[in-house]
Order: structure tokens, then sequence, then C-alpha cells
């Protein structure tokens, strides 16, 4: 049963890309693990201080296309050649050439829906409700122009006074403390 | 030409200083400006009145075409002008000319991702939003030429009391997974698209329920970088397998004339010059789109003079692949030898509806490849405009052309017949033109028309390269 009650964490909002990656680079340094950026949009830099690294998308979007590709192809042999053999102008029962076109088809189908619905999953999305969205400075600009650097409360270095302290020193816009 | 001022590159803001080129971007906007001109179509409260009128205009087609089908479930096929030997008439036409118009939209937000074209950023998002709309008008005439809708779904491999299964060895039947699947894929990657700059809405939304609908639609999307690096990869991925898509969709709906040994449509020529028509039609119909909606919402920074000079000469490019698929017809029906392929030609030339090949060479060949090599043209608005408008015309005498110039006159003259479109078929095809507009209107009215988030990405200072002494922050921080 995950704590209900609480500190979330503390959330420092920036105005550039540039200062965000320095303040993440900092915290990395000063000995923070957990802890997360948001920005309006994807910024690399970001990503590579914080050392993301996740390939399981791509591994799913795998997984879709040969389960595609076999569903699809399976499917035709068995209807075509068991289930339901008509003889079409002469043509072997099992026209496996035909049976390509649809298979790559279902191929990129299965793929697709593999590649979207498993990365919001793994993202954890859709999730109406997070704490962050309890900082009102959070709401207004994490979508539009700001950059945050959250320092989750479960990291063990976490402590109020003093994680507000670092944070502070990284000179952001502001340092606020979100509830859970 | 005295009284035109002398124009200096030099002081041009739409002019790129550095490489002489016309701009991606209208300088000075900032990550706020962007949110609040983009999202600001959406959440305005004062519907621009232009707007209505065009929902309403487009509405009354749309009861034009909810009747004309009506009336075709209840009569049947038979009030088209479809009958032997010309059994494919306006039907098959439009359902090809609509799927060909939905290409551009996926070539703009898969190939030209794949290709690192940052200017596809501005354009992407209504050009997808065209693709799904042209694909549902699409849709729509398969099934109602199968005669009886209400059975449509005979048409997938679905388990059923009769024990009876989809003939794999037929296009038709590879047409059922090639069109499904692109709608699917298509929606999925324009939705997808769309999570984040739905998240920005979300946030600067006022009233409650705009806040709650587009909360919703967001999927609680908080910009997180774990959560953004994810959505690349997605976004890559669904462009790598899109880009295989859109070239098959447009190869499979060819083999359904290839595949079937008739004069005229037996060619190997098909696959590659149906996927290069359907991008040349494709492109205009973003054109016809994009010029009246960037001028309407005022959206000139953002879709540029570089993005209609791009796209004129994709078309460009397109269009010469498409002529040279008409002269390598023209040729082999001469050079196969074989009398019924040369008749074929002549008469698709000189016969009773020879006036249609020719209006298609002028308005697809004639008119836009002799115009748009000049940099000029391309930069035109309105002659653009006006070609865009030429070029669909001409694309849809291309199938029509196709379509039943090879059929009307077979083997026998015996059986030779002619074809002639009645009311429902104009009816039902204008009718789709207008269930088109009517959808694209709510679009731009109600989701961001422009991705936000691709757009801050290509503002200066969205990098984080603002470090010290020229470096970007990781160079200085290592």
């Amino acid at each position: 049963m995950p704590v209900m009650y609480g500190t979330y964490g503390l959330l420092a909002e920036f105005d550039t890309p540039a200062e965000l990656t320095r303040a993440t680079y900092a915290a990395k340094e000063a000995g923070y693990r957990r802890m997360e950026c948001y920005t309006p949009y994807p910024v690399e830099e970001v990503a590579s201080a914080l050392d993301v690294h996740d390939n399981r998308v791509p591994l799913l979007t795998l997984l879709g296309g040969l389960m595609g590709v076999t569903t699809a192809f399976l499917m035709e042999t068995w209807i075509s050649v068991w289930s339901y053999p008509i003889n079409v102008a002469g043509r072997p029962l099992f026209s496996w050439p035909a049976f390509i076109i649809p298979a790559y088809e279902w191929t990129i189908l299965f793929a697709g829906l593999s590649a979207c619905f498993g990365m919001f999953a793994l993202n954890g999305l859709p999730q109406p409700y997070h704490p962050l969205f309890n900082a009102p400075n959070f709401r207004l600009g994490a979508t539009d122009n700001k950059f945050f650097l959250c320092l989750e409360a479960i990291d063990p270095q976490f402590d109020r006074e003093q994680s507000r302290a670092f944070l502070e020193q990284l000179q952001p816009v502001s340092v606020v403390e979100v509830d859970l | 030409m005295a009284t035109k001022p002398h124009h200096d590159p030099a002081l041009d803001p739409m002019i790129d200083p550095v490489t002489g080129e016309l701009a991606v971007l209208a300088p000075g906007h900032t990550f706020k400006s962007v949110t609040q001109k983009i999202a600001g179509v959406v959440l305005t409260s004062h519907t621009p009145l232009g707007w209505f009128f065009g929902l309403i205009a487009a509405g009354g087609f749309v009861v034009m075409f909810i009747v004309s089908v009506t009336w075709l479930v209840l009569k049947g096929v038979g009030i088209w002008g479809v009958t032997m030997p010309g059994a494919w008439g306006f039907a098959i036409v439009n359902f090809v000319w609509w799927i060909g118009i939905g290409h551009a939209g996926t070539l703009i937000s898969a190939i030209l991702l794949l290709f690192k074209q940052g200017w596809r950023n501005s354009i992407n998002r209504f050009a997808e939003a065209m693709t799904i709309f042209a694909v549902v008008c699409a849709g729509m005439f398969p099934v109602l030429h199968v005669g009886r809708p209400w059975l449509g779904y005979w048409l997938l491999p679905l388990p059923n009391t009769m024990n009876v299964w989809p003939q794999f060895r037929s296009p038709l039947a590879w047409d059922v997974f090639a069109v499904s699947t692109y709608a699917t894929i298509s929606v999925v990657f324009w939705y997808m698209g769309m999570v984040p700059d739905f998240g920005t809405l979300r946030d600067k939304a006022q009233h409650p329920l705009t806040k709650y609908i587009y909360g919703m639609l967001s999927l609680g999307w908080r910009g997180s970088t774990r959560h953004w690096m994810r959505f690349e990869t997605a976004s890559l991925l669904l462009a790598g397998l899109a880009t295989p898509l859109v070239l098959s969709v447009h190869t499979v709906i060819s083999f359904d004339f290839a595949v079937a040994a008739l004069p005229g449509w037996h060619t190997t020529i098909f696959p590659p010059y149906f996927v290069a028509g359907a991008i040349y039609s494709g492109f205009a119909m973003v054109l016809t789109l994009a010029i009246p909606i960037r001028k309407f919402y005022h959206m000139e920074d953002f879709v540029t003079l570089r993005h209609l000079d791009n796209m004129a000469k994709v078309m460009l490019g397109t269009g010469l692949i498409v002529a040279y698929g008409y002269s390598s017809e023209v040729f082999f029906a001469w050079y196969s030898g074989s009398h019924w392929e040369f008749f074929m030609m002549w008469n698709r030339m000189f016969g009773p509806i020879g006036w249609g090949y020719w209006l298609l060479i002028t308005f697809n060949i004639a008119i836009p490849l002799c115009t748009l090599w000049w940099r000029k043209a391309r930069t035109n608005v309105t002659y653009l405009f006006i070609m865009s408008l030429i070029v669909n015309t001409g694309m849809w005498f291309e199938r029509f052309v196709i379509v039943v110039t090879a059929l009307y006159r077979d083997f026998l003259p015996s059986s030779w017949g002619t074809y002639k479109a009645t009311r429902w078929d104009y009816m039902i095809f204008i009718g789709t033109l207008g269930l088109f507009t009517f959808l694209f209107l709510l679009f731009v009215r109600f989701a961001p028309m422009i991705p936000m988030n691709e757009i801050k990405m290509m503002l200066p200072g969205s990098a984080a390269d603002g470090g010290k002494e020229g470096k970007t922050v990781a160079e200085e921080i290592a």
C-alpha cells in the first residue's frame, strides 16, 4: 500500500532547458537518484543528465510485429487449407505468396498498436491524478514554457530542509514542496 | 514593375540571414507565444463567424450525403451508373482518389520525420487529420459498393455459423487488410501525437468542462522526461512502421487493377505510379487546406512560404513520376504488340471519353509541371491554391480514366457499352467532399491543429546549448 500522506517531493522551477540540465547534473553529483524532470517538449540533454535508458518500447514493438505476422499467416493458412478449402482458378490451397500481403499489413498493425499502447503502459498512463498537479506553478507552466526538476521524497538522501537548501543554491525561479 | 519596392533579403524577417533561405518559423516567438497562438484557436470563447458559416455549408452537403446514401440503401446500387461492362464507376474512382489524398498526411508525419525534415512539424498535425478524414470518406465507397452494406462485416475474417471465410488469394481481400490497418495506424499515430498538446490545453483551459475533457484526452500527461523519451521512441517506431505501410496501401489498391488480366490495368508500373500519384494529389490537398487555414487563423508565422515552397517541390517530384507512369503506359501499349493494349490506349485517347484523358494530361502534367520549376510560382500563394485545385481535379480524372476507359470497351465489340454517372453518383461524391470539410472544420476548432511541442523544439534556445563559452551544458559539465 503506497503512502498516501506526506511529501511527494521538492519541485524546482527553471526558465530555460540549459538551467534545468545544469541543475540535474548538480543533483546527480550531490548523490540524488530518485528525481525527474518535467519539460514542455522532449529535451535530450536532460534525458542524458538523468541517464534515462529504457528500450522496452522497441522490444514490445518487435514482439507485436512477430505476433501480427504469425497470427495473420497462420489464420490465412488454416482458413484456406483446412477450414474453407475452395479451388480458385486451380491455384494451390496453400498460396503462400498471396498470404504475405495481409500478413505484412498485420505485422504493421500489431507492431504499431504495441508501440503506442506499450509506450502509454510503460509510462503508467492514463493517470488523471498525480501529486505534482497539486503545485499551481506546475499546472501553469509544465506543458507551456517552464522546466521543472523534482527531487522525490523516496530518495534516501532526501531531507526536507537540506534538499530545499540544495535546490535554492541552483538559482531556480522557485522551490515548492509538493504534497502527496 | 517600377512601383514595386526594392526587395532586400537582409531586411526581410522571413528570410534566414545565414542561409538566405525562407524561414521555417517567423522570428520572435517564445514558448509562451507558441502556446498562446495555437491553443488560443481551440480555447477561445469567440469562435470566428466564418467557421460557423463553413460548418453550416459543409453540413448541408453532409445532409445531402446522408439522403443519397439512404436512398442507395433502400434501392440498391442500381441507382448508380454502374452496369455491364462498366461494373466499376464513381465508387471505385472516389475510393482510390480519397485514399490517395490521405497518403500525403502519412508521408509528412512518417517519412519526413525519419528524414529529419524539421519543417514538417508545422504541417504534420493537420496533414494527419486530413489523412484520417480522407480514409473515412474512402472507406464508405467499397462498403456501399458491395450492395448490401449491412453485410459489410463479411469482408472480415470472423468466425460465423455459415462457415464461410474470406478468400485470401484476392486483392479485394488484401484491400480490407491494407485499408483497415492504414486507418487504425493513422488514428493511433495522430492521437498519440496530440496527447502532450491535450495536456497543454488541459492546463490552459478556463472552463471546468473543457478542463475535464482535455484532461481525459491527455491521459494525465505531465511531460516527465522518462515519458518523453519513450514517447519519442514510440513516435519514431510508428513512423518507421507507417512508412512501409503507406507505400503498401496504394500498392495493394493498384493490385485491384493490376492483378486483373485486362488491357489498361494489367501493368507492372501500377504500384509505383499509384503511390506517386497518391502523394501528388495528397500534397495538393494539403495545400488546398493549408493556404486558407493559415490565412483565416493567421498562422503565417508557423506555416510559412518555406512550407508551401517545399510542398510544391514534393509535388513537382511526384508529378514527374506520375508523368513517367503515363508515358510508360503509352509506350508499353505500343511496344507490347498486343492488339488489345493498343486499342485500349487509342480508345482512351481518342475514344468517346478521350476528353477525360487530355484533361488529366493538362491538369496533372502540363499546368503544374511546366510552372512549378520557378520559385516565383512556388511562393505565390494564390497561384499555388489554384494549382492545388487543378491537380486534385486532374488526379480524380486520372482514376476515372483508369477505371472507366479500361472497362467500357472490352474484348468483344458486341458487348461494348458506355459509362454515365447518375445524379446519385454525383451527390454521394460531392457529399463526401462536404463530410471531409465538416470533419476538418471540427478538427481545427477542437484540437490543436499545429503540434505545439514540436514547434517549441524548433525555437532558438530550445536545446540546452546555453552553456558557457559556446559549449553545450553537457560539455561544460564534463
